[in-house]
């Protein structure tokens, strides 16, 4: 089914007809025929429950693995071109993993420093004040020059963000962001992805494309959001939140977490 | 009989258990399928490890001056965990190997021994102790090292996280460890080589053999050629590279849960011992040969 978008512009992602493989065993389908289109400014939510494939498909969008069939575009191109052009393009998806991934070997700042680093040829000292700049907007700050593993998982998730805005991407995928996370830092997230999708100042007031993925869709209630869920193998757009007058199906409703009365 | 020899590997002979004429027949297709297979694995591994290879190769000379602030530090910090940091331990072993090198000699040649000291060194260490024990001391350390820390990284699924940053996981990873595993095992090989040559001096002095050091500087001079420095040289390296490649092979090259890492990095290092020994003999087939 084709998702209605906000804008109609060249999508940043458009996937036409694809089959989603999982990323342990390409050769196994998880998604069928997956018909989505993103626009600029777009924020997508993605309800699933576990294992129904919303990492794969985040994998797919973002261009980490080739779809089984059909065509997958980002910024309208179907096969990123080679070289500088085509890291400038993949450069522009940004992908939180679920709980982070941050690099073991590296602190807290080194893991954020990585690539711009990497894609700036540039030395630890050059690349201070964007770092700090973005451990204070994550409040990593104090954890600056801890290794990964000596705290939280639920700051592990922030510096996954950290290290994904690093590099000011155009959209920003996340896998499962508020997964086990306590009230305090769902209302972090909630307001930091709000003020994101409405342009930020580090990212020059730009708003951003966000695409979520998650289990539980009762934080986005009631929010202007476009929603689909992912439900026998299948990409089901839902609309908007605010425009579902009721919620009358049992396995949206289990994604709200709203108690199903029983069948009488 | 035939169920002891099963028990050694019961899937393997399982099918030739039966105590008869027939069962007989069918142990030794047994044996030739376990034969068989085990070559064939070690071909296919062979030729997995050698395609690996040359990707990294291909993306060395590619991206030589891509990120050099992320890479050479990487390097840098190979090269103090594959030699700098493996001195201590290089004394020490070259010590104990000229000890036993001359022990041996002068129980053997009696006083004659301060004649051949020299040619017997070079001869003993300079052309085949050396390297390979160089090199061996490397696996135990930074190779086994090196196998669990990029297992680890490849079941975390950190590899997937450097993609999506665009990050090439072969050039970040691979390409520091495999050059400075090269250059450490050159570098210690070296020392370790002049180590046991001193150390190998000492010992003789100690136990009364009658050799001048000027005498002893002659002796390995003369058993010397210009070939020597040049094959120790290439095979330290490749000792180097072979370690390199294979424990990166074996940690990050295929897709890991955190319950394999022990696995893969046994392999690493067996894998590592095989190819090791047989680059040897193919330099003592050079040797041979030239």
């Amino acid at each position: 089914m084709s998702a209605p978008s906000l804008h109609p512009i060249v999508p940043v992602i458009e996937m036409t007809a694809v089959s989603v493989p999982a990323q342990h065993d390409l050769r196994c389908c998880v998604l069928e025929d997956v018909d989505w289109s993103v626009a600029p400014g777009d924020y997508w939510v993605i309800g699933a429950m576990h294992n129904s494939g919303k990492s794969d498909l985040l994998a797919v969008a973002a261009g980490l693995t080739p779809p089984q069939k059909g065509v997958c575009r980002l910024f309208g191109d179907s096969t990123l071109p080679a070289g500088e052009q085509g890291q400038r393009q993949r450069l522009r998806v940004g992908l939180v993993f679920d709980g982070g991934r941050p690099f073991h070997r590296l602190s807290v700042a080194e893991n954020v420093m990585l690539p711009w680093r990497y894609h700036h040829h540039a030395g630890e000292s050059d690349c201070g004040d964007r770092t700090r700049e973005i451990l204070e907007l994550t409040e990593l700050s104090p954890l600056a020059d801890r290794m990964t593993g000596t705290f939280g998982r639920a700051w592990e998730k922030r510096l996954g963000l950290a290290r994904a805005l690093v590099l000011k991407p155009d959209v920003l995928l996340l896998d499962n962001p508020m997964g086990g996370l306590d009230g305090r830092h769902i209302h972090w997230w909630m307001s930091f992805l709000d003020q994101l999708s409405a342009g930020h100042p580090f990212l020059d007031n730009r708003p951003m494309t966000l695409i979520m993925a998650c289990e539980n869709l009762r934080p986005w209630r009631n929010r202007p959001h476009c929603l689909a869920v992912l439900r026998q193998k299948h990409f089901v757009s839902l609309g908007r939140f605010t425009n579902l007058t009721s919620v009358s199906e049992p396995f949206v409703r289990e994604l709200l977490q709203e108690e199903i009365p029983a069948a009488t | 009989m035939w169920c002891y020899v099963g028990r050694v590997n019961e899937r393997v002979f399982s099918a030739a258990i039966p105590d008869s004429a027939g069962g007989r027949e069918s142990l030794h297709w047994a044996y030739a399928n376990y034969v068989g297979r085990g070559l064939v694995g070690f071909f296919a591994a062979g030729r997995r490890l050698l395609a690996f290879t040359l990707v990294t190769l291909g993306v060395f000379v590619t991206k030589l001056g891509v990120a050099p602030e992320v890479t050479f530090p990487s390097i840098r910090a190979e090269l103090a965990r594959s030699g700098t940091r493996l001195l201590p331990m290089f004394v020490f072993m070259s010590a104990a190997l000229g000890l036993a090198v001359i022990g041996q000699a002068i129980s053997w040649f009696g006083n004659l021994g301060g004649t051949y000291l020299g040619t017997i060194l070079v001869v003993v260490v300079v052309r085949e102790l050396g390297p390979l024990l160089a090199a061996l001391l490397v696996l135990t350390h930074a190779g086994a090292h090196n196998a669990i820390e990029l297992a680890t990284t490849r079941a975390l699924g950190e590899v997937e996280a450097l993609e999506a940053l665009d990050i090439d996981p072969i050039h970040y990873l691979i390409v520091p460890r495999v050059a400075g595993m090269a250059l450490g095992v050159f570098a210690l090989t070296i020392y370790f080589i002049l180590g046991v040559l001193g150390f190998g001096y000492l010992f003789a002095f100690l136990n009364g053999v009658a050799l001048r050091p000027g005498e002893y500087a002659v002796q390995i001079a003369n058993a010397m050629s210009g070939l020597d420095f040049v094959l120790v040289s290439i095979k330290s390296c490749l000792f180097g590279v072979t370690i390199g490649m294979i424990t990166c092979y074996q940690g990050l090259a295929q897709p890991l849960r955190l319950v394999e890492v022990s696995r893969a990095s046994v392999k690493a290092v067996v894998h590592s011992v095989i190819a090791c020994v047989l680059l040897d003999a193919f330099f003592i087939l050079v040797y041979l040969l030239v």
